[in-house]
């Protein structure tokens, strides 16, 4: 209970999916990293805020029963890898849809929902889930 | 006399795997830990070094800096014995093996103890699913509901997707390792499953269910490693490391070129056969990290003894104990079971036992080279060792 | 100076439904009593993982969208609510940082139960008015709470709207907002209680009807105009049967409410009501149309809006973010024990949750 600066300092990452672009090759990260990948210390220095688009399709998916305890009043529920169209691929839930209502491929954008509670007096960790982009 | 640098296994120790329930951290490491110096014949006062490999008694047991808890529970806080604590996640205790057959090849130590050790059951709740996803990437993978399960499901989802193959060929993992562990004392599990049980059991995170999902297990497992020079001078019978791999790969699972690849195992798989010098065919038998079975499967590719796509060729009748290159003769991390930091060392006890020609029922026929791999957290950090040889 | 208005729009309804049937079967009632009654024939629910913050900001993305507004143009952020997920700790400010808006903000939350949202209109557009920010956000969103087996249970529902003000590309000027305001006790909820208290019937007469009526009248005097001049009018809808009847006893037709009146379909959206009835008569409204806007807060007080949609209108892509029309025909049914595992009317142990 009580974490508080390490869930703050990722807000921006979370709430509007700001990633990082290279300076350096141009290309785009999700999540954010200080350093490419490809052109290493070539890169220092230069990776720029950018905000993702929340466009994507569905990589792969799981629908999962066994819970941590942030999820159980949504459980099962859906996670995926979804890629944007962006470019990078992350991780998050799907909601507001049924299982069987996703595939592999299905289309989808980030909407921004309650990810987590810090208990009944805590904060509330909001963020980035995907629904199905009709 | 010319002498090389080679290191070898001169005893092991375990306690039993499974729900400990009268048993402490502590108590069971030291367990281990003993018995492996029987085994070996010598005094614990006469190591040099121990390497401890746990991943997650902070946050379970609220206890870090274990290595010296253990090694003034062993009765030797007197003989400065120096102990350090080895973290991989659940390559914890291959890791320490990694660690400790460095410090032999050194030449800096002789003589030094690899211990593994992790309560599971402490906690009730489904709080172990948020401290066991700590394996995991916290910010970008758990914080939004990634569990280990979770993520090896996303890999189990495309993979039969890709592939066009059924739950089975990830069942046949399971129900291998629950017959290999029948016939070992030790295993968490005893029972024998079916395809049907493992296929229509309790889903976890589908596809996987129940049955594709390792234990969470208490144990210990504990090794001596010794160098060549003390192995001569004290007469010992041992087991070489013959090679040894670690390598490492994107830390989440999005991140990856495939989800259903681990480049760190195919790369450390390589690297410990060209040390060890020998080929796949040399193999006599593999120790694989299944904490998941489509992990198993994975590995079967990864490490080449199927082609990518093509472990349904393998599992269905080549990996029993007297198959063409038998899987998991513990019976795995499926049913032997799976105490995060100890399995990476548990995998070296049996390599040590089959290749001994001790393992028993079990004993895989003519065990000759030996192949161990362990994973950390989905993937991040293969370790692969081989053993036996001359 | 140019008149100020709305220049932006927004809205957002969580897709999940629930029946007065389902519910009444649970306690026992007759639901066609209940429809009769309150002209209620389902509600919005909103998901577990959803609250006003995440309402607020959905509804605020879309309005954005539409209007293609720089968040960095927004110099203020007003939120009504009577379920802001925190006593202390600003919905604004969660709104502010997920649309991306600057530092230099002027934001606050309000509260004057269902009129709040508003409230933020009038407060907003003085700021425009005075040149203090070039546009500001105005939100009434709710996730409103009903007592299990209370009536407000088979209204009490969530969604938000969300208006951008300012005085360039005005789609609908406002030409003029006045407020009435007493002492009413007709519904209220004590510090830290879970659910509100209502005076059953003296929620109508005194305090519905007398305030809303009364600024209904005082701006269409202020303004020089009669219901028939109005294209459309649409009031606070607490349920289907009080803006009906307000709207009949000032002498407006069903054709000028009919297509601001939402809470047949969606329940009431308390600080989001008025607004989000509002929202769906923009979706659909040409230059020139009038609308009388008129909300009521409980407690209680009325805050009214002349409005002429002007040609701008033309301009906007009102499809580029979900209309009301689209989210009313996206649903899905909820049966009442998963209604109330969402709306966490089951109490989970501490070790499990």
């Amino acid at each position: 209970m009580g974490e508080l600066s390490r869930m703050w300092r990722e807000t921006d990452h979370r709430y509007r999916m700001v990633g990082e672009k290279c300076g350096n090759c141009g290309k785009l990260y999700f999540p954010p990293r200080d350093i490419c990948p490809t052109c290493h210390r070539d890169s220092i220095g230069k990776m720029e805020d950018i905000e993702m688009s929340g466009k994507g399709e569905v990589v792969s998916f799981t629908i999962v029963h066994d819970v941590p305890p942030a999820f159980t009043r949504q459980r099962p529920y859906i996670l995926a890898i979804i890629k944007l169209e962006d470019g990078p691929s992350m991780t998050g839930q799907i909601v507001d849809t049924l299982p069987s209502d996703i595939d592999i491929g299905t289309k989808v954008r980030s909407v921004f929902r309650k990810i987590s509670e810090d208990g009944h007096s805590g904060v509330i960790h909001y963020g980035y889930k995907f629904v199905r982009d009709a | 006399m010319q002498l090389s640098n080679d290191v070898f296994i001169i005893g092991t120790g375990e306690s039993k795997y499974g729900e400990l329930w009268e048993r402490s951290l502590r108590e069971i490491s030291v367990e281990a830990g003993l018995k492996a110096i029987e085994s070996s014949g010598i005094r614990t006062k006469d190591l040099d070094a121990i390497y401890m490999g746990n991943s997650l008694s902070g946050m379970i047991s609220g206890q870090e800096n274990i290595g010296a808890l253990m090694s003034d529970y062993a009765g030797i806080a007197d003989e400065d014995v120096p102990t350090l604590r080895i973290e991989a996640s659940t390559a914890s205790g291959a890791a320490a093996v990694y660690e400790a057959y460095l410090s032999i090849k050194s030449g800096e130590y002789d003589l030094v103890m690899v211990g593994g050790v992790e309560k599971m059951t402490e906690l009730y709740g489904n709080e172990m699913i948020d401290i066991s996803s700590s394996i995991l990437d916290r910010e970008w993978e758990a914080f939004f509901g990634g569990t280990p399960a979770a993520m090896a499901a996303l890999s189990a989802r495309k993979y039969m997707k890709d592939f066009g193959v059924g739950k089975d060929v990830m069942a046949a993992i399971s129900v291998n390792d629950h017959k290999n562990a029948s016939m070992n004392p030790t295993a968490h599990f005893s029972n024998i499953i079916t395809m049907e049980q493992a296929i229509n059991s309790t889903p976890v995170a589908e596809p996987l269910n129940l049955m594709d999902c390792a234990p969470q297990s208490d144990g210990a497992s504990s090794i001596i490693l010794a160098s060549e020079e003390f192995v001569k001078r004290e007469k010992k019978e041992g087991v070489k490391i013959a090679g040894s791999g670690i390598s490492q790969e994107y830390f989440a699972l999005h991140s990856r070129d495939s989800l259903y690849s681990m480049k760190s195992t195919v790369s450390a798989s390589r690297k410990a056969l060209q040390k060890a010098k020998v080929g796949l065919n040399d193999i006599s038998f593999a120790e694989i990290h299944d904490s998941f079975s489509i992990y198993g499967v994975m590995a079967l590719e990864d490490i080449g003894f199927a082609e990518r796509g093509k472990a349904k060729d393998l599992v269905f009748s080549d990996i029993g104990l007297k198959g063409r290159i038998p899987i998991n003769p513990s019976g795995g991390l499926k049913a032997k079971g799976f105490p995060y930091g100890a399995s990476g060392v548990g995998q070296f006890v049996e390599g040590y036992l089959q290749i001994m020609g001790k393992a028993g029922k079990r004993q895989v026929e003519n065990a000759k080279y030996g192949l161990l791999h362990s994973v950390a957290g989905t993937g991040s950090t293969s370790i692969v060792h081989i053993l036996g040889g001359e | 100076m140019k008149k100020s208005g709305i220049v932006s729009y927004g809205s957002y309804i969580p897709r999940f439904r629930i029946k007065p049937d389902e519910i009444a079967r649970v306690w026992g009632e007759d639901p066609e009593n209940i429809k009769n009654g309150i002209y209620i024939l389902s509600k919005s629910v909103p998901a577990p993982d959803e609250d006003v913050a995440t309402i607020s900001v959905e509804a605020s993305r879309n309005a954005l969208k539409r209007g293609k507004i720089n968040p960095k143009d927004i110099g203020a952020i007003y939120i009504g609510s009577e379920s802001h997920p925190y006593a202390v700790k600003p919905t604004a400010t969660i709104v502010s940082s997920a649309i991306g808006a600057n530092f230099p903000m002027f934001a606050a939350d309000y509260e004057f139960a269902c009129k709040a949202g508003t409230a933020g209109i009038q407060n907003v557009k003085a700021m425009v008015d005075s040149g203090m920010i070039k546009y500001g956000l105005a939100i009434g969103s709710d996730t409103s709470q009903g007592a299990p087996g209370d009536v407000l249970e088979y209204s009490a529902s969530a969604g938000g709207t969300a208006m951008i003000l300012g005085n360039e590309g005005v789609i609908a000027e406002i030409n003029h907002t006045l407020s009435v305001t007493s002492d009413t006790p007709d519904f209220w909820r004590r510090e830290g209680e879970p659910y509100p208290t209502h005076g059953e019937r003296f929620t109508g007469e005194p305090a519905y009807f007398k305030h809303t009526v009364s600024a209904s009248k005082m701006i269409m005097e202020k303004v020089g105009m009669k219901p028939q001049d109005y294209d459309y009018a649409v009031f606070h809808q607490p349920n289907g049967k009080f803006p009906t009847r307000a709207a009949k006893l000032l002498g407006f037709t069903e054709k000028q409410y009919k297509e601001g009146l939402l809470t047949p379909f969606i329940g009431n959206i308390y600080s989001g009501s008025m607004m989000t009835g509002l929202s769906a008569i923009l979706d659909i409204a040409e230059p020139g149309n009038r609308i009388l806007a008129v909300s009521f807060g409980s407690g209680a007080g009325s805050d009214a809006f002349d409005i002429t949609v002007t040609d701008e209108i033309k301009n906007m892509d009102r499809g580029s973010a979900p209309t009301i029309k689209k989210m009313l025909a996206d649903v899905t049914w909820l049966d009442y024990a998963v209604y109330a595992k969402f709306k966490k009317k089951i109490i989970f142990g501490d070790a499990i949750e």
